[in-house]
């Protein structure tokens, strides 16, 4: 093709060149670092995030209103047994702050990820030298700063508003941190990697919501978790949300309370095992499905 | 990459190129073609999306790619980007294979694609700054956003600019990374013709800048204003590839001479029009001099384009 004669004509020259820099203007430069990348794009996750105020709104709101609503509706009542007798806004703060950082890390990734894929954003950093790995570092920044946020205000409602005593001793707020850390962690991963299942941002809601809504059901965010059927704790056993929210429950609860959990325990290590697990197998799977395209698209 | 070690007796005579002395001496490069495709093949289920294609750009020059929707025009820019993969044949974007492209070849190009709706909460400037930020020696965002027209819009979300705006912005965000290598897929789709004539100053200026361009277009005018050479791809390989001058051969550029006689209407190619006209005169004119009807059109690019689809159709 006589485009390439053309070139070889101009210049036999500086063959020995590099192919990074074409010699008559500088272009040098390391590529940036990952910590770097990530920060650019925690701050511009952030900076999206905070200005669309109904989803900030929703985010923050969602399960204090929850808890405000199942407090009021079974106010009257207390949950229990002649173990322990304790309000319901306590006995369901737990379920919330759990059901509350599924929603900041998996729900919020897997619908927004879905979205980005759609509306161009993944196609324009593809094209970029960001790394994925710096594209997820800035989702999971956003994913620590809401839920963090998030929790805070859950918490300071509770206790404020609802009287919801909360623990005074050390050990039960590093249990509550890495229940949190992990939860959220497995969350983010299993998001990124359910993010690829939708078929377009429009169907991620319908694809995602449904899977949170039945995980919330079955894992003793809205209901008591003893009081529901054997094989729907089991069911529920395989997945992270019921082990976030017993985590909780160890945290939250009184001592006693450990008597109506199916083991009659808290069961750290086994909480500590699953979430790992999930970690695991969301990030490989993650990492496996992860998708610039659309499914359906080419 | 057709360099040798053993010196050529003689060097190949040079393409031609568009409007010498209308640009910068190119830039100095030993690595050759900016691009190099060899039958490249794509195919979507049933539908063989790009079939055979070969395309070349030499550093320094913009190549337009004209075809119909559904040419594969699209699909072999995505693929030269990296962002597809390809069944078959040979790609080479500045030097290396575009499936296997990481990060250091990824900041030497640009990519403006079609239809992008992203970050609609960030304002401009923070949108270009932040790109510029993903790039090891970026262009200053501010000055971008100025080249583009947008200085009076930076710092208004990019959800509230209009079609035009938006498009000017991801020629920004492609070129604020200072890639050596641009795409423009379509550029200028919805834009008006005041808008359109300042992206075409902005393309020639960064093609000034040392910036080797492959533009798709739908749009005849830009690409013979723009670019230095043209290939017209149908059915997913290139039907007809030359200089805006010279695309579809002297045949393709000769004078059409059209008029009406005794009601049935005539067409007749030459190269001496005037003399065609002269003879019409003296033997269809009616009483009042005038031949029925009577019209010289020299072919536009867009004539010799359609004209190249049309008799390629029975291929």
């Amino acid at each position: 093709m006589s485009a390439t004669d053309h070139v070889d004509r101009v210049d036999h020259v500086s063959t020995g060149s590099t192919a990074t820099t074409s010699g008559w203007q500088d272009r040098g430069g390391r590529l940036p670092g990952l910590a770097r990348l990530a920060l650019v794009r925690a701050a511009v996750e952030l900076r999206q995030f905070w200005r669309e105020r109904d989803a900030v709104i929703f985010v923050f709101a969602y399960p204090i209103v929850m808890l405000a609503i199942f407090a009021s509706v079974f106010g009257s009542e207390d949950q229990g047994t002649e173990v322990a007798q304790i309000g319901f806004a306590q006995y369901f703060l737990p379920g919330m702050v759990a059901t509350g950082i599924m929603l900041t890390s998996f729900q919020s990734l897997a619908v927004s990820i879905a979205v980005e894929r759609d509306d161009g954003t993944l196609r324009r950093l593809r094209a970029t030298p960001l790394p994925v790995t710096a594209y997820v570092g800035g989702k999971v920044a956003l994913t620590l700063a809401t839920s963090v946020v998030q929790t805070a205000l859950l918490l300071a409602v509770a206790a404020l508003a609802f009287d919801v005593p909360l623990p005074t001793d050390a050990g039960r707020w590093v249990t509550f941190a890495w229940v949190f850390a992990l939860g959220a962690a497995t969350g983010t991963v299993c998001g990124v990697g359910f993010s690829s299942l939708p078929r377009s941002g429009r169907s991620a809601s319908a694809v995602v919501t449904p899977v949170v809504l039945v995980l919330q059901f079955i894992s003793g965010v809205f209901f008591a978790f003893f009081a529901l059927p054997g094989w729907m704790q089991t069911v529920a056993s395989v997945f992270p949300l019921k082990w976030i929210a017993q985590g909780m429950r160890s945290v939250f609860l009184p001592e006693e309370m450990a008597a109506l959990e199916t083991s009659g325990s808290w069961q750290h290590p086994a909480t500590a095992a699953v979430l790992v697990a999930w970690l695991i197998v969301g990030l490989v799977v993650g990492v496996r499905t992860f998708r610039w395209r659309r499914r359906d698209d080419g | 990459m057709t360099s040798t070690t053993t010196p050529s007796p003689a060097p190949p005579p040079a393409a031609p190129h568009g409007r010498p002395g209308d640009r910068p001496p190119g830039p100095p490069s030993s690595s050759g073609a900016a691009v190099r495709v060899r039958g490249l093949a794509k195919r979507y289920g049933a539908k063989q999306a790009v079939d055979g294609l070969d395309l070349d750009l030499a550093t320094g020059e913009i190549v337009a790619v004209l075809g119909p929707n559904g040419a594969g025009k699209t699909t072999t820019i995505e693929i030269l980007e990296g962002f597809r993969d390809r069944d078959g044949g040979e790609v080479r974007v500045l030097g290396e294979d575009p499936a296997r492209g990481g990060r250091a070849w990824r900041a030497r190009l640009g990519v403006v694609a079609q239809d992008s709706r992203d970050q609609a909460e960030l304002t401009v400037a923070e949108s270009v700054r932040s790109t510029a930020r993903y790039y090891p020696a970026p262009r200053d965002p501010d000055e971008v956003v100025e080249a583009v027209g947008l200085a009076p819009k930076a710092s208004a979300r990019v959800r509230s600019l209009s079609g035009g705006q938006r498009r000017r912005l991801d020629v920004a965000l492609g070129v604020v990374g200072h890639p050596e290598l641009l795409f423009l897929d379509e550029p200028t789709t919805g834009f008006d013709p005041q808008a359109r004539r300042t992206f075409w100053d902005l393309v020639l200026r960064l093609r000034d800048a040392g910036t080797t361009i492959l533009l798709t277009t739908h749009d005849l005018a830009e690409a013979a204003h723009l670019a230095d050479r043209v290939a017209v791809v149908r059915d997913g390989r290139v039907v007809a590839e030359g200089t805006p001058e010279t695309l579809g051969g002297p045949d393709a550029r000769t004078p059409l001479v059209t008029w009406t006689a005794d009601g049935v209407p005539h067409a007749e190619r030459t190269d001496a029009p005037t003399a065609l006209a002269a003879h019409l005169l003296a033997t269809v004119a009616g009483a009042d001099g005038e031949v029925a009807d009577l019209c010289i059109t020299r072919p536009s690019l867009e004539d010799v384009y359609l004209g190249l689809l049309t008799t390629e159709d029975d291929r």
